[in-house]
């Protein structure tokens, strides 16, 4: 039967998309993804003091500005003529400020945006326990308005009761924890979200040893908590739902810019040393690549933007809207012509096939104790580990550079705004790579165009007609029951979408299509 | 609890417009009361805000979430609205779709939810004063609650509590007032609407290095010590409490930071004079006049001749 069937808006992600998918005989056969809210920010940074970029770009994303902000501030280290100079204190002090912002979204992404696809918080009804946080959702539950908590898609919540227990305090406890990673980054940056302190040249912040130490101990707290809370509550929920690291398994195609500089003197992004793996990889085979920014096209046939604007490089890259055509308003970058994953699952793979030291360690620790093999990983529920060893990675390597800060030396280069000039940054955030490009004329930003991870992994399809990553992801998905498709939501929130998705399902056969409200 | 009458239940709807979550997410860095203590527990005795949606948190998709806003556009019992992000109304389609399969419109949605609100909180600057989307060409056609609100005529009571983002305690001590005390009237709102209690005191004369601009000692880039007048710090233009309040549970601030005040409470941000980092026109310079000449700074180089207090024509006025 023809059956056409929406979930928009799909929550629990930042911002707004929307998908669409045909579904036949039980199974997706085609996905759509698009962005229906448009805020132009490309075209709202044109004509502005190029030093307003990192704080302007900041607010692509309140949940993610701070990798938006290092971007803008690496393209505008290269475009004032100062990557060579930013002294060891800006760049790890930059490093220290992504990486809280890294341990929040990731616990934040695990607990408050998906686990609510696993978890039953029902099971709490009852709890007689003396749990502080579970006896207020007792009280919650007790109340009868389950605001925000209820309605939800019923059905395949397969957890042990007192599993699905220690989760909800366990989702009690991640508040705070991603409240201190803020508390953390805010030390050095001011505030969060939105930081002040990161400038081109470094930071405005000074590095003195109160702050280390302050920074340290809240650090070792969100340590303790990812070790033995998140870590445990990841392998917990994977090894319960282990036939999801059979489905969703996407393009097969991974990209990282690398991440977390690690030498000052490098001003060449693509060779400076860093802390996450740079690369390419592909699936089948296992095979790693080597990365070339000069491969990365965006085409936007099916956006709303003008046509003759298709296949640019970013740092040619217009953004000219088109309502009169296509349906999204994400462009589709491209990779050496084929879409690629971004985020830590990408940048688990890319270091993995890398030799990257950090990821296998980690990796094969894992691997044991879920019975998995490492192709098994390149899944939804794949993406949800990665996540969480990359956030005990990232926490495990924080305290070492934070020692490596010296309290009274320049955290900041000065500079001087040249007239014209272009600068590119590439950083991993998050939720993956992340490109930035200025263009400098005048003294004013003439050019600015953003490739961010969520284009990458949210793309529409490309010119040639080929699937981005969600959507190669959904197709070929299994839907048990098309009223509460749970194996849809999960496949998408596994990307960690920062984008408000809206999820269309669509079943068509013999050019029947009908439409059924999803109740 | 035994013997304890249920709680006052206080629906509230969350919508989030053109904007980037950061209002969301900043309110989940409150500490006291804690966002735990807002979702769950009565937040004041006998009062629960029984938040029925909002999209970064809630558990139901697609049509369960449509169905919550449409009934609430038709319960009985008002709720409160809280908008971040502005309300696009040229791009305005947004997805979702309703009983009748017609895509959702953002803008008519708004309407239809703010005249039934018991109040509206326009939360953080897209939503106070349009902010970053209305600050450029704006094709969006982004517009602040005010503006939107008055072209409708909606005459539903409107807070506003701006920053980018609002500091968690200006949007929930601005709920717990409403709780406790009902909605503020007019004496207790200044002409931005922002609550007087929040919003009344001016940065500048709360500042840290206040002292350093009084004796006309200025930083001349990023990381020296001294007032960040010349770097363009809005701190003298701007309302706000955040050198009391401190954001991020009180750990440090902008300013405190080395930045530059970047003007985020006030209805002009981002275009608070000419540039973020670039220094403002002393003209106008609040409150400075009044101080007396008991105060005026000693000025070095070009800021003597900026400066309003001692009579000369500001620079660039």
């Amino acid at each position: 039967m023809a059956t056409k069937i929406t979930i928009d808006p799909l929550v629990r992600v930042e911002g707004h998309l929307k998908v669409e998918c045909v579904i036949d005989g039980g199974e997706v056969k085609e996905a759509d993804c698009s962005g229906p809210m448009f805020r132009g920010f490309e075209r709202l940074l044109l004509g502005r003091d190029p030093l307003d970029a990192q704080q302007i770009a900041m607010r692509v994303c309140g949940v993610c500005p701070m990798v938006h902000g290092t971007a803008a501030a690496l393209a505008l280290d290269e475009a004032l003529g100062i990557n060579t100079s930013v002294p060891d204190n800006g760049r790890i002090v930059r490093n220290l400020l992504l990486a809280s912002n890294f341990l929040q979204s990731h616990i934040l992404h695990f607990y408050h945006l998906a686990a609510l696809d696993y978890v039953d918080c029902t099971k709490v009804a009852g709890y007689d326990g003396a749990d502080p946080g579970l006896q207020s959702v007792r009280a919650f539950i007790d109340r009868g308005e389950l605001g925000p908590f209820m309605p939800r898609y019923e059905g395949d919540y397969r957890l042990p009761a007192e599993v699905d227990r220690a989760a909800v305090a366990h989702y009690v406890q991640a508040l705070q924890m991603r409240r201190k990673a803020h508390e953390m980054l805010a030390i050095w940056g001011g505030k969060m979200p939105h930081t002040a302190a990161l400038v081109p040249g470094g930071v405005t912040e000074q590095v003195t040893t109160s702050k280390i130490a302050d920074f340290l101990w809240r650090l070792n707290e969100v340590r303790g908590f990812i070790d033995n809370v998140l870590l445990p509550d990841a392998l917990a929920i994977g090894g319960a739902y282990n036939d999801y690291f059979a489905i969703g398994k996407g393009c097969g195609a991974f990209l990282s810019y690398g991440g977390f500089d690690l030498e000052s003197g490098e001003g060449d992004l693509t060779k400076r040393k860093r802390f996450f793996a740079r690369g390419t990889a592909t699936a089948t085979p296992a095979l790693p690549g080597t990365l070339d920014i000069s491969k990365i096209r965006e085409d936007v046939k099916q956006a709303h933007y003008a046509d003759a604007t298709t296949g640019l490089h970013p740092t040619q890259g217009e953004t000219e809207p088109d309502m009169s055509k296509g349906h999204t308003w994400l462009k589709a970058p491209r990779y050496d012509g084929k879409a690629h994953e971004v985020g830590p699952l990408a940048r688990a793979v890319v270091g993995y096939l890398n030799g990257h030291a950090p990821t296998q360690q980690l990796a094969g620790s894992v691997l044991s104790t879920l019975h998995i093999q490492p192709e098994d990983m390149i899944s939804t529920m794949g993406r949800h580990v990665a996540r969480a060893l990359e956030a005990k990675m990232v926490a495990d390597t924080m305290a070492s550079w934070l020692l490596e800060l010296k309290p009274g030396e320049p955290a900041a280069t000065p500079f001087v705004m040249p007239d014209e000039a272009t600068g590119t940054g590439i950083v991993e955030g998050p939720r993956g790579a992340l490109l930035h490009h200025i263009g400098i004329q005048g003294g004013k930003i003439s050019r600015y165009q953003l490739v961010v991870p969520t284009t990458w992994n949210c793309s529409p399809k490309d010119d040639a007609g080929r699937p981005g990553p969600v959507e190669q992801a959904l197709i070929g998905t299994k839907v048990s029951d098309p009223e509460n498709p749970l194996e849809v939501v999960r496949i998408v929130r596994s990307f960690d979408p920062c984008l408000a998705c809206a999820v269309h399902v669509v079943n068509v056969r013999r050019g029947t299509v009908a439409r059924l409200r999803i109740a | 609890m035994p013997g304890k009458s249920a709680p006052q239940e206080y629906p509230a709807i969350w919508l989030q417009g053109a904007g980037c979550s950061g209002c969301s997410v900043s309110v989940l860095n409150a500490v006291s009361p804690s966002i735990a203590n807002v979702l769950l527990d009565e937040v004041v005795p006998g009062k629960h805000v029984n938040l029925r949606f909002h999209p970064t948190i809630m558990a139901a998709s697609g049509a369960l979430a449509v169905d919550i806003l449409l009934g609430a556009a038709k319960d009985k019992l008002p709720h409160l609205l809280v908008l971040e992000g502005s309300v696009p109304t040229a791009i305005s389609k947004i997805g979702g779709a309703g009983p009748d399969g017609k895509e959702l419109d953002f803008a008519e949605l708004f309407a239809k939810l703010a005249k039934k609100a018991l109040a509206v909180v326009a939360l953080g600057d897209c939503a106070t004063s349009g902010g970053i989307p209305a600050s450029g060409p704006n094709l969006a056609g982004c517009q602040s609650a005010r503006t939107f609100m008055a072209a409708q005529g909606i005459k539903t009571p409107l807070i506003n509590v701006p920053g980018c983002p609002p500091h968690p305690d200006w949007f929930l001590h601005t709920v717990a007032s409403v709780l406790l005390y009902g909605l503020p009237d007019a004496s207790q709102l200044d002409a931005d609407l922002r609550p007087l209690a929040l919003f009344g005191g001016l940065i500048h004369e709360h500042c840290p290095r206040r002292a350093d601009f009084d004796a006309g000692k200025f930083a001349a880039a990023f990381g020296e010590p001294g007032c960040l007048y010349e770097l363009g710090c809005k701190g003298p233009f701007t309302y706000a409490d955040c050198p009391s309040r401190q954001f991020n549970g009180g750990v440090n601030w902008c300013i405190k930071a080395g930045s530059p005040c970047h003007g985020c409470a006030e209805t002009e941000f981002p275009n608070l004079g000419p540039g973020l980092y670039r220094k403002m026109p002393a003209d106008g310079l609040p409150r400075i006049e009044a101080a007396g000449d008991s105060l005026q700074p000693v000025m070095p180089g070009p800021y003597a001749s900026a400066s309003c207090c001692c009579g000369t024509k500001p620079e660039g006025a």
